[in-house]
């Protein structure tokens, strides 16, 4: 069983000091997949702290309840259900949205940062800290998110949001968009320059 | 209670199944008529966008049935079937048969000024997946009014840029119908000439699998199409003179 952690702790530690995506590492495959413009990045970020918050809070109410032996099938059951609804309220209410995430909704239920918050810590804490926790890891994730969709949409396209910030005055002056950022890879190293900036400041989390 | 016993196992995953299933089926049911409602309105302004509409948001069914003044469905030689309705064709499937077998979808767009442009739904195959779009042509059934292209999950930045104007509005005023023959527009690749004399556009850098898609579809989903357009192309003539 982990310690005891205070609710306020399980809600801000995950924005920075254990962030899940850049000191965990967890979550990669959907940040490098989402962040090619802003407006996706958003909408995942709120997803997945709404299947976060409250696959978190299920799973911490019949935490006692769940036999040892098929405790993962009842985690999945409970993210792969409440993903299914995410997918199917985006399609009645956020159509263009859910369009341009298709099929990464559904892979939230894969993202490895929910079995992990549900593993390691909803299944050892009340309903309260959990859904801080869920909110504060889901919040962290979202962050990443988006800074890297703000770069790369800025970059990649010259817009943000779909408004084009970057003159056309840059344009006829010879500047170019950068098509290498809307590729994956670019997701992969802006995440490492996050990282590479968040250690710079965090000396306690540099491995010697 | 023993919480390890294969009973209380079993029981416990059934119940929660059950559970969860009752409340996918609600909200399924619950949400239907919404999403329906968006996923047509989104078909009717995809099918604007190629008349080069643009409905604002939520005037989408409005605007729809103000410009699209008829539709029908055609088959392979340009005669009109009964008993179709042209919005619920499956373009997607249609695409896959032989030719003769075809029901082909036309949509009669009316303007503002009161010309009539026919718009033909388009379906074939990019990279990652199925791209699709409307083609509206004028009434001498020949020159292309405008053009709209969608994907599902082409590469962003490249063969996704089909979505774009800067590649759709190249089609804007070229011909179907080349010295009398019927050749869709080719899409090459810049600064190449096709190999017939039909009508080209320039592809897409670095998404030349999905250009090609673009191509192959107007060929595949056009072609049938050709005694239609012909008939089209008589009428006007027949009236001018």
């Amino acid at each position: 069983m982990a310690d005891k952690v205070k609710p306020l702790d399980a809600l801000l530690n995950p924005l920075s000091r254990n962030n899940p995506v850049v000191v965990q590492i967890l979550g990669i495959c959907s940040v490098l997949a989402v962040t090619a413009k802003l407006e996706p990045a958003i909408v995942m970020g709120i997803s997945v702290i709404a299947v976060l918050a409250l696959a978190n809070v299920i799973i911490s109410l019949i935490r006692n309840t769940i036999p040892t032996n098929i405790r993962i099938i009842v985690q999945l059951v409970v993210v792969a259900g409440l993903v299914v609804i995410v997918d199917q309220v985006l399609k009645a209410y956020a159509y263009d949205a859910s369009k341009q995430l298709s099929v990464f909704i559904g892979l939230i239920i894969t993202n490895c940062i929910l079995m992990g918050r549900l593993e390691a810590f909803a299944m050892a804490n009340k309903p309260w800290p959990s859904f801080l926790d869920g909110i504060g890891n889901g919040a962290g994730y979202a962050i990443i998110l988006i800074i890297v969709g703000f770069f790369r949409e800025l970059l990649g396209s010259g817009t943000l949001l779909g408004y084009q910030v970057v003159p056309q005055w840059c344009y006829d002056h010879g500047y170019v968009n950068n098509g290498l950022m809307i590729l994956p890879p670019m997701a992969l190293i802006v995440v490492g320059c996050i990282i590479w900036v968040q250690r710079s400041y965090n000396k306690d989390l540099q491995e010697p | 209670m023993n919480k390890q016993s294969n009973t209380y196992t079993l029981v416990y995953i059934i119940v929660l199944v059950v559970l969860v299933g009752t409340a996918l089926a609600a909200t399924s049911l619950a949400l239907k008529p919404r999403q329906q409602e968006n996923i047509a309105a989104d078909k009717m302004s995809q099918i604007l966008a190629a008349a080069l509409i643009t409905p604002a948001k939520g005037e989408v069914v409005a605007d729809f049935n103000r410009y699209i003044t008829r539709s029908f469905v055609v088959d392979e030689k340009g005669a009109e079937v009964e008993g179709v309705e042209a919005f619920t064709v499956d373009v997607a499937t249609q695409s896959k048969l032989t030719t003769s077998r075809r029901e082909l979808p036309v949509y009669v767009c009316t303007l503002a000024d009161g010309t009539e442009k026919y718009i033909l739904p388009v379906y074939g195959a990019g990279l990652w997946g199925p791209i699709w779009g409307y083609v509206a042509i004028d009434s001498d059934g020949s020159t292309i009014y405008g053009a709209y292209f969608a994907h599902q999950g082409e590469t962003p930045g490249l063969g996704a840029e089909i979505e774009k104007p800067a590649f759709s509005s190249q089609f804007e005023g070229k011909h179907l119908f080349k010295n009398d023959v019927f050749r869709p527009i080719a899409v090459v690749k810049k600064g190449m000439l096709p190999p017939g004399d039909e009508d080209y556009v320039d592809g897409i850098s670095g998404g030349t699998i999905t250009s090609k898609g673009v191509g192959a579809m107007l060929d595949n989903c056009l072609t049938p199409y050709k005694k239609f357009l012909r008939t089209l192309a008589d009428g006007e003539t027949d009236t001018n003179q």
